[in-house]
């Protein structure tokens, strides 16, 4: 069990920030702080405090809550079939999520591109999770497949616009979050570069939701090869403008540097498996070959455990956070806007529709201009 | 798109890590940093700020208020605390002159107002088209701190109107100030009798949640203590061989932070170290949205499962566009009519200038001509006259000159 966890069990105060990649330096923190006694400060900010007042003990509180109500998450994993999207998706969570009576994308092509959501409940240490993966299939997979991002795309804007509503009801509920908070796309692991469909696809989803592009089936490729592939895969984003997401900086050095080394290993090259194979007196997710045998959770033969680390056990709560602040903001900006711009002409913004607040100065101006103009009207 | 089945539970083969979720969250918060703000509510002296020092461990800038304040006035200051790794922006709005005018039917108004104007402010925030909604600095109350007067007997009227008009905007938690003047019978027999007096007006007062199992208990037994009856000062003084913060008497020392004295430690506990996140939380879910759905339905909107909001809205906003056009037209054609008006009657001011000249003109060649006939009568007879007067003169002349020639006559006669 987490130290952490047991501190706020026991309520008391707040102890040294997570450490996703060691846990046993946690436990030292804690300790060193319990000798110490209740941490005493005269902090750096304007106000000094005399004594300990206690709302160091907030953290917890919202800690409390948070478990208390549950968390969702929306995943979206796009790519042709045969990537291996459905085991990678089964090795991350660690659980049978496509299974034979729940099969993968490849398993449900029909003729037209459809988006189909799987919603699963996790529990994992006490915390609730409400999983919901959208899946593509058929993305990708036809001879002709001009305009297959579309059902995508409307995917992703009804689920903004159900939010949207939602939030602008007189009488609001809790409103449940499904909207697509990211969205791994796999890369054919060709050693070429992007295809024209992968380019196509990141343009026009890149300002709808958070992009993780991924290299699938990274065995096919040896260490070298996989570094210039995905250095050809970098320019080519850069040159085509495409803003894929970015894992935000650390506040503390240490985790700063730790997180740079698997930052750096962007896109991830992803290995998955589904079965057991027992390596040196361990069981470990691997691909059994003839030539060898193929870690899943070894850092040296594929970058999952980047994946998982920076997706999973890092950012995934920051994931949710910029869909909520940046593109959410920017579809409800762009579809109240342009309601707003029907008959600009007239308008005027009065006190109680403040809803129109950037382009009122602007009509507002030429509203005044008009009427001064009036003047001239008949003498 | 289909309807997604229902939610399965799966159960996980290893550890995949997203219980480090809430640790995410706590971080993000950190790292945003805290907000809360407290409104004291009490008469003048009642020791508010005193409290508030207490409380917090500093000193709060405030200058004691007189009681000859008009009316009651809401001063908010806002500072930046930090305690371990955890910064919070507390803000600290004060009244002053709560209590001390004659007519006292007012005074909840300007409290009412400054709350509603926050909520305003917020769903201001909230409706803009370009808004920033995680960076915006919360001042909506989120507590409010009424003091009672230790009277010993029962609310005052006074009390009980405010807190009824703010119950339903606000978290109130009622407490009973300078609490050693009141010993403890005394005590017990006051706070059941404001209970009853609460509960029988149906003012709700804050209630600490009892949904957590972790603080259930806890919140439980403290919502059995309510209101709590506190002692604040900022001095310090020997006890035993600690300081502690203390008021001395002649008769003794009532400790703050010894709970056989007074509640103190209680109100701490349960204001900062318990339930801050979620007094902030019920501000935000029930008395934000009271406000919110009454304030949209003021302004017409209503939810009709018809209309989306976005066709709510273009509708209101092309009745609201249409009635300022027709406005406007009524504008224009009023101007229209008044410059019609007033052209005509400059025209006819005009034609009446033209008018009254022209006769003047008549009167005024008329009176020429009327002159110049009397001119020329004058003159006849002037010119008469002056023939008379040579003719006078000729013929005086004549019979002078005729007299003389008769005199000569006369005299050449004689001789």
């Amino acid at each position: 069990m987490l130290s952490k966890r047991e501190a706020f069990f026991k309520n008391e105060p707040p102890t040294a920030k997570f450490d996703p990649t060691t846990r046993d330096k946690l436990d030292h923190k804690m300790d060193k702080e319990k000798e110490n006694g209740h941490p005493e400060t005269s902090g750096k900010a304007p106000k000094e405090l005399d004594g300990y007042v206690g709302f160091a003990n907030l953290p917890n509180q919202v800690y409390r809550k948070s478990v208390k109500r549950g968390f969702e998450f929306t995943l979206m994993v796009v790519g042709q079939s045969g990537l291996g999207k459905s085991t990678l998706i089964n090795t991350l969570f660690l659980t049978d999520l496509y299974s034979a009576d729940y099969p993968g994308p490849s398993y449900r092509i029909k003729k037209t591109v459809q988006v189909e959501t799987t919603q699963v409940l996790l529990k994992e240490g006490g915390v609730q999770l409400r999983l919901t993966v959208v899946d593509t299939p058929g993305f990708g997979d036809a001879v002709d497949n001009s305009n297959c991002w579309q059902p995508v795309t409307d995917y992703i804007d009804s689920k903004y616009e159900e939010y949207l509503n939602a939030e602008s009801r007189v009488n609001r509920k809790t409103m449940p979050d499904n909207r697509v908070h990211c969205c791994l796309y796999f890369i054919t692991p060709s050693g070429h570069g992007l295809k024209p469909l992968d380019v196509e696809f990141m343009k026009r989803l890149h300002d709808k939701v958070n992009i993780i592009p991924m290299i699938a089936k990274a065995d096919t490729m040896t260490p070298d090869e996989c570094r210039e592939f995905k250095k050809t895969i970098l320019n080519e984003i850069a040159q085509h403008k495409i803003k894929i997401y970015e894992f935000p900086e650390c506040d503390d050095e240490e985790e700063n540097k730790l997180q740079k080394k698997l930052k750096d290993r962007v896109p991830f090259a992803v290995v998955g498996s589904n079965t057991l194979v027992s390596v040196g007196g361990k069981t470990v997710r691997a691909r059994q070959y003839p030539w060898g045998i193929v870690e899943v959770e070894n850092l040296e033969h594929n970058d999952f455990l980047a994946l998982r680390n920076m997706l999973v056990r890092t950012h995934l709560h920051d994931l949710k956070d910029v869909t909520n602040n940046v593109h959410y903001e920017n579809y409800r900006y762009n579809k109240l806007a342009s309601v707003a711009t029907k008959g600009k002409e007239k308008a005027v913004g009065s006190k109680e529709l403040n809803l129109e607040t950037a382009e009122d100065e602007d009509s507002g101006e030429k509203y005044y201009s008009v009427f001064f103009s009036l003047h001239k009207y008949g003498i | 798109m289909d309807q997604p089945p229902e939610a399965r539970h799966l159960k996980l083969n290893g550890h995949v890590g997203f219980d480090s979720l809430p640790d995410q969250l706590v971080n993000r918060s950190v790292s945003q940093g805290f907000c809360f703000n407290i409104l004291c509510l009490g008469e003048t002296g009642i020791g508010k700020s005193t409290l508030m020092d207490t409380l917090f461990n500093t000193h709060f800038d405030s200058t004691p208020s007189k009681h000859d304040l008009p009316g009651v006035k809401l001063k908010s200051n806002t500072y930046e605390l930090k305690e371990s790794n955890v910064r919070l922006k507390l803000t600290n709005v004060d009244t002053v002159g709560f209590g001390d005018q004659i007519n006292k039917e007012d005074t909840f108004k300007p409290i009412v107002d400054y709350i509603n104007s926050q909520f305003e402010a917020y769903l201001q925030e909230e409706l803009k088209i370009k808004r920033s909604l995680h960076s915006y600095h919360d001042t909506r109350i989120h507590a409010c701190l009424y003091f009672i007067a230790p009277t010993g007997h029962s609310l005052k009227a006074l009390d009980l109107v405010t807190m009824k008009k703010l119950d339903s905007k606000v978290n109130i938690i009622p407490i009973i100030a300078k609490a050693d003047t009141i010993t403890k019978s005394e005590l017990q027999k006051f706070k059941a009798k404001l209970m009853s007096e609460l509960m029988s007006n149906g003012v709700q007062i804050y209630q600490f949640p009892t949904d957590d199992e972790t603080v259930a208990e806890l919140n439980s037994s403290m919502n059995a203590h309510l209101p709590f009856a506190v002692v604040g000062s900022t001095d310090e003084v020997k006890v035993g061989n600690k300081m502690v913060k203390a008021r001395q008497y002649p008769w003794g020392t009532v400790q703050v932070e010894n709970e056989n004295h007074c509640d103190f430690v209680k109100l701490r506990e349960m204001l900062i170290r318990t339930n801050m996140q979620d007094m902030v939380e019920q501000t935000h879910s029930r008395h934000y949205e009271l406000f919110r759905r009454c304030r949209l339905e003021q302004m017409g909107f209503t939810d009709s499962e018809s209309r989306s909001l976005k066709e709510t809205y273009e509708l209101k906003r092309s009745e609201h566009v249409a009635t300022l056009q027709k406005k406007e037209e009524e504008m224009r054609q009023m101007f229209v009519v008044r410059v019609k008006e007033k052209e005509s009657e400059l025209k006819e001011s005009e034609k009446e200038l033209h008018a009254k000249f022209d006769s003047l003109k008549k009167q005024h060649a008329d009176e020429k001509k009327k002159l110049e006939e009397k001119k020329k009568a004058m003159d006849d007879e002037y010119n008469l006259f002056q023939k008379r007067k040579a003719a006078t003169i000729a013929s005086q002349q004549a019979a002078q000159q005729a007299a003389q020639a008769a005199t000569l006559s006369g005299k050449g006669k004689k001789k």
